[in-house]
């Protein structure tokens, strides 16, 4: 009986490492402007020396031909010089076409790509938007790892983005 | 008429890529852009000498004389478009991933002479050199030149081979990669003359959009005793810098003396 527990109580540790991960959700503003068109968007992680620790997502013209819509990848400039441009795009999992105004969830599960395993320490969400004819916008949300509690984060974009929320599950 | 005031515009070319006092215009490569993505891209390059930054106002450079190494450090073959009154243009097309160095380097010899009371000037190889004054001239003087015009630009990750200085004339090392400088970041840049540390050389470095702003702008900095020197922008935007120097003269007792130059231009990304 005290071994079934024991097996149990490991069991559910188990259970809870493996859902150890986070979500982000991205607001896409709707602009009344007279050309419109979807904003490249880039989420990614960077370490306590700004150094990218994982490339979430990049949302671009990934279905134009011979990977044309990779030219406009570098306005997405705080990305580009962090992550994008040492990788060979599109990339499973982390490439995905642009998306509509209105609220978008990721949710990414530690130990698996895209987010991978975090050290222990300090990090920064980063999220960064890019419209074609319009601004650029990039915000920042700071936060341990790992999680003591679940817990939500966010920051508020002026221009671009709309709230970005980030959801820690330990 | 129009043929030949072209004429004359391109007999006066050479002139324009000599950093002498007496000729104090800048002179640059201006790419459409520095930091790009894709498979293959393309930057399309204006080659002026004006005194406004970056305007369209006095001389083209010639195109057909630039050279440009890709990031494996062979040439690259550029596509002229054409040279017109006040600028020169062509196009450059990124088919590898890694650092391109566009440049223009003049190389050679300038004489000046004087000829029925007027101050002339000729440019030329050494092999040229004896028939450069006609008949009549006098108080000829020649001294050899080695100009720099460069910019730089990156498809991708940027790399360092076309960055290799050649030893040649007057240029700039990067400590910071030339296409990895944003604003608010110190970059840093070394200059070698002839390939050694140029110590305490003056560098000229301006903000473009000259035409805009009442103040000059331009920021005079010294290199260190390695020929260092950090260049900080407070906001983005294409950047012209400015350095010369009067080398050793060859042991040819026919050249008065040497003299080296390097004009670069350089963007500064926003953070």
């Amino acid at each position: 009986m005290k071994t079934n527990l024991a097996v149990l109580t490991l069991g559910l540790a188990t259970g809870s490492a493996q859902a150890a991960g986070l979500s982000v959700s991205v607001e896409i503003p709707r602009l009344s402007v007279a050309e419109y068109h979807r904003p490249y968007v880039a989420m990614w992680i960077e370490d306590s020396g700004r150094r990218a620790a994982s490339n979430l997502n990049v949302w671009y013209d990934v279905e134009m031909r011979n990977d044309e819509g990779e030219k406009w990848l570098a306005d997405l400039r705080g990305w580009w010089r962090k992550a994008g441009r040492s990788m060979d795009m599109p990339i499973d999992g982390v490439s995905g076409p642009t998306k509509a105004p209105g609220v978008h969830q990721v949710d990414f599960r530690s130990g698996a790509k895209p987010l991978g395993t975090l050290k222990p320490g300090s990090y920064t969400l980063k999220v960064e938007a890019a419209r074609e004819v319009g601004g650029r916008e990039m915000l920042s949300i700071p936060f341990q790892w790992p999680p003591k509690d679940s817990e939500t984060k966010s920051a508020k974009g002026k221009s671009e983005l709309g709230t970005v929320r980030l959801n820690l599950k330990n | 008429m129009t043929l030949k005031i072209r004429a004359l515009a391109l007999a006066a070319l050479p002139l324009a890529l000599l950093a002498t006092s007496a000729d104090a215009h800048r002179r640059w490569l201006l790419p459409s852009a520095t930091v790009l993505s894709g498979d293959t891209e393309l930057v399309t390059v204006d080659a002026a000498s004006s005194n406004q930054l970056f305007v369209f106002e006095h001389r083209p450079l010639p195109a057909d004389n630039v050279t440009v190494t890709g990031p494996d450090g062979q040439p690259v073959a550029t596509k002229i478009i054409g040279s017109g009154d006040y600028r020169s243009a062509f196009d450059v097309p990124l088919t590898q991933q890694g650092t391109y160095r566009i440049a223009l380097v003049n190389d050679g010899l300038m004489g000046t002479y004087m000829l029925d009371g007027e101050r002339k000037r000729w440019r030329g190889t050494r092999a040229e050199m004896a028939n450069a004054v006609p008949a009549g001239g006098t108080e000829a003087r020649f001294i050899q030149t080695n100009g720099r015009i460069e910019t730089f630009v990156t498809l991708g990750a940027p790399n360092e081979t076309a960055l290799q200085p050649t030893g040649q004339g007057l240029e700039l090392v990067p400590v910071t990669h030339p296409n990895d400088i944003v604003v608010g970041e110190p970059a840093r840049f070394q200059f070698l003359s002839d390939g050694q540390p140029a110590a305490n050389l003056k560098v000229e470095f301006v903000e473009g959009g000259t035409r805009y702003r009442d103040a000059a702008g331009s920021q005079e900095l010294t290199t260190d005793a390695e020929g260092m020197v950090e260049l900080t922008a407070e906001r983005p935007g294409y950047y012209y810098i400015e350095a010369g120097m009067e080398g050793t003269p060859p042991a040819d007792d026919a050249i008065a003396g040497s003299r080296s130059s390097y004009t670069g231009v350089l963007e500064f990304l926003p953070l």
